[in-house]
């Protein structure tokens, strides 16, 4: 039978077929751990760990630890790493938003199955890997056993052809999908087409990265030459391999998507889920907070962009602006390029690399009655705080231009 | 874990885990996180469910992230959960910490707050009044993980997770 590409890694993964609707167990091949897990997931009471060369472990929800109670799961997460001999620890100084850490430190491969307690893993779809995020009890369990189970969901593909405009990012792509099409539960969703060979890296984890707001299972790009290239540039021992679907796959739905065709999106607050349209319909909503960050959007594409649009201008008076590159390469890198320099000299707060405004939790939180539009990944209500503020999403250009005018913008307009 | 009866409550569409579980309660113990489940939709709920009760949800039920919602439902004595359509991480979870979770297609429509529902997990039943209902069946990799009582203490009795204290 002609097999989806998650067929095909599943099937890999589980030494046999993997027909949909069947429940697979599989091998994982890597494991990521966060710092907050620690707090009360019991990874203390681990007898062993299965193979420690499969599990990594990542400071990124809450650092520098913000709290005592934060600081208490950094111990015992450094503890964990000590008594199991874990040597792949991202402590601080290495640390960053985790699925960025697998990316750049090419620890997501083609084919391979990966499992991490946090819902945006399907980021590592991106380079065709089975990834999503699983529950902290299913997390212990993979660490003590080293396998776990999928059940084999149907696919939706997505057919892009044509080239995205300039200022146009794969955040726009993922809200035109998730404001035309809705949600994904219970599908994985599949990229392919004639477009995707144009598409570059930092949009495609964009796209993955965001799959779990539609609720799928999994998001999966196929291991195309690009993405083989961007592997062994992190992981010059990889060696990966193409992953591809079968020509004659058979798919729940399969849709075109014109990239051409795709304009500077927003969603509302609440949800992405049918919940996004052009920026058009919102420009000139006042916003207190514009924030650039996370595993979507803290990428080096998207601060190269933000400096782009901000340099030499002003954040609004009344406006703030935080960015938060993904991790200490990415901060490393852009504060080489002096992209940093220009962000602060437009007036943005530049923080550590950390999770930290994304859920809510420290640096950028909002009060009561402010509206935020946020370049990160989820706008439920209570997100980035109080339950009575408002998040709207878009893309890092997009956050950028409204930044400098204090209200929704168009990027095409601000820029000109 | 075979059979669940209790009070229900009725909830929407894409009730998500940061309203179930917000960011900001992650800092806090179990115990004091369970007070402030659905603080966006429906703040007062902690103070008005009983043990034994079942929260019954829309579609999408449980979108979001991966933090341990179900333990902050059984800390509050939620018997089982019942939903149009579950995000699936959310019903690994849910199975996981030991959460009875059964999928009926229109739970919204046909089962009103305050009844009284009887779920069937062995024949894959919910009764409510006189009317009985299919629920999907369980695979039995999962009604094992029930019948354990969850994941964690299936890793106990595998010697593979020391004792924990509760
Ligand atoms: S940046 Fe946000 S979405 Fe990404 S891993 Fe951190 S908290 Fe989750």
């Amino acid at each position: 039978m002609p097999e989806t590409l998650i067929q095909k890694v599943l099937g890999r993964a589980s030494g046999g077929q993997a027909e949909v609707g069947e429940i697979v167990v599989c091998e994982v091949d890597l494991t990521a751990l966060i710092d907050i897990q620690f707090a009360h997931d019991r990874l203390a009471d681990v007898v062993s760990v299965a193979d420690p060369d499969r599990i990594m472990i990542v400071f990124d929800h809450a650092v520098p630890a913000p709290s005592i109670r934060d600081a208490e799961s950094g111990r015992k997460a450094r503890a964990f790493a000590a008594e199991h001999g874990i040597r792949k620890l991202f402590d601080l100084g290495q640390h960053g938003i985790v699925h960025q850490v697998l990316a750049e430190q090419g620890l997501a491969r083609p084919g391979w199955v990966v499992a991490c307690t946090d819902s945006h893993t399907c980021a590592a779809g991106a380079v065709g890997a089975a990834a999503r995020g699983l529950g902290p009890a299913e997390v212990l369990q993979i660490v003590c056993t080293g396998r776990t189970w999928h059940q084999v969901p149907p696919t939706v593909h997505y057919a892009l052809s044509g080239r995205k405009s300039p200022w146009v990012n794969g955040k726009d792509i993922f809200l035109h999908i998730a404001g035309r099409y809705g949600d994904a539960t219970g599908h994985a969703v599949e990229f392919g087409g004639p477009g995707l060979a144009e598409l570059p890296m930092a949009d495609r984890r964009t796209i993955a990265t965001q799959g779990a707001e539609i609720g799928a299972d999994f998001t999966i790009f196929p291991a195309d030459q690009h993405c083989l290239d961007y592997v062994t540039a992190a992981a010059p021992d990889a060696e990966p391999a193409p992953v591809r679907p079968d020509e004659d796959a058979e798919y729940a739905a399969v849709r075109g998507i014109e990239l051409s065709g795709i304009s500077p999106m927003v969603a509302r607050p609440g949800t992405v889920i049918e919940n996004a349209g052009p920026v058009g319909d919102l420009v000139g909503t006042r916003i207190d907070q514009a924030f650039i960050g996370s595993c979507a959007n803290g990428q080096l594409a998207d601060l190269e962009v933000a400096a782009e649009i901000l340099k030499g201008q002003q954040v609004a008076s009344g406006t703030r602006l935080i960015v938060t590159p993904a991790s200490q390469r990415i901060y490393l890198e852009a504060s080489r390029r002096g992209l940093l320099a220009d962000l602060v000299e437009a007036g943005a707060t530049v923080t550590n690399p950390t999770c930290g405004a994304c859920f809510g939790y420290h640096m950028g939180t909002l009060a009561a009655g402010e509206v935020c539009i946020t370049a990160s990944t989820r706008n439920f209500k209570g997100r980035m705080g109080s339950t009575e503020a408002e998040v709207y999403m878009a893309s890092p250009a997009t956050v950028a231009a409204s930044a400098i005018r204090g209200v929704i913008s168009d990027v095409r307009e601000v820029v000109g | 874990m075979n059979q669940v009866s209790g009070r229900a409550w009725v909830f929407g569409d894409g009730i998500n885990t940061d309203d179930m579980y917000p960011g900001f309660a992650m800092r806090l113990p179990i115990e004091e996180a369970a007070r402030h489940m659905f603080h966006a939709s429906r703040p007062e709920w902690p103070q008005l469910v009983h043990p034994g009760d079942v929260v019954v949800a829309g579609r999408n039920f449980g979108l979001g992230s991966s933090r341990p919602v179900p333990l902050l439902f059984r800390e509050l004595g939620v018997a089982a959960l019942v939903a149009e359509q579950f995000n699936s991480l959310f019903f690994r979870n849910c199975i996981n910490y030991g959460l009875p979770a059964a999928t009926l297609p229109s739970a919204t429509r046909l089962i009103r707050e305050g009844e009284t529902v009887l779920i069937d997990f062995t024949d894959g039943s919910l009764r409510v009044g006189e009317t009985v209902h299919p629920i999907a069946p369980l695979p039995e990799l999962l009604r094992a993980v029930l019948d354990a009582e969850g994941l964690l203490r299936q890793l106990e009795l595998d010697g593979k997770l020391r004792p924990g204290k509760g």
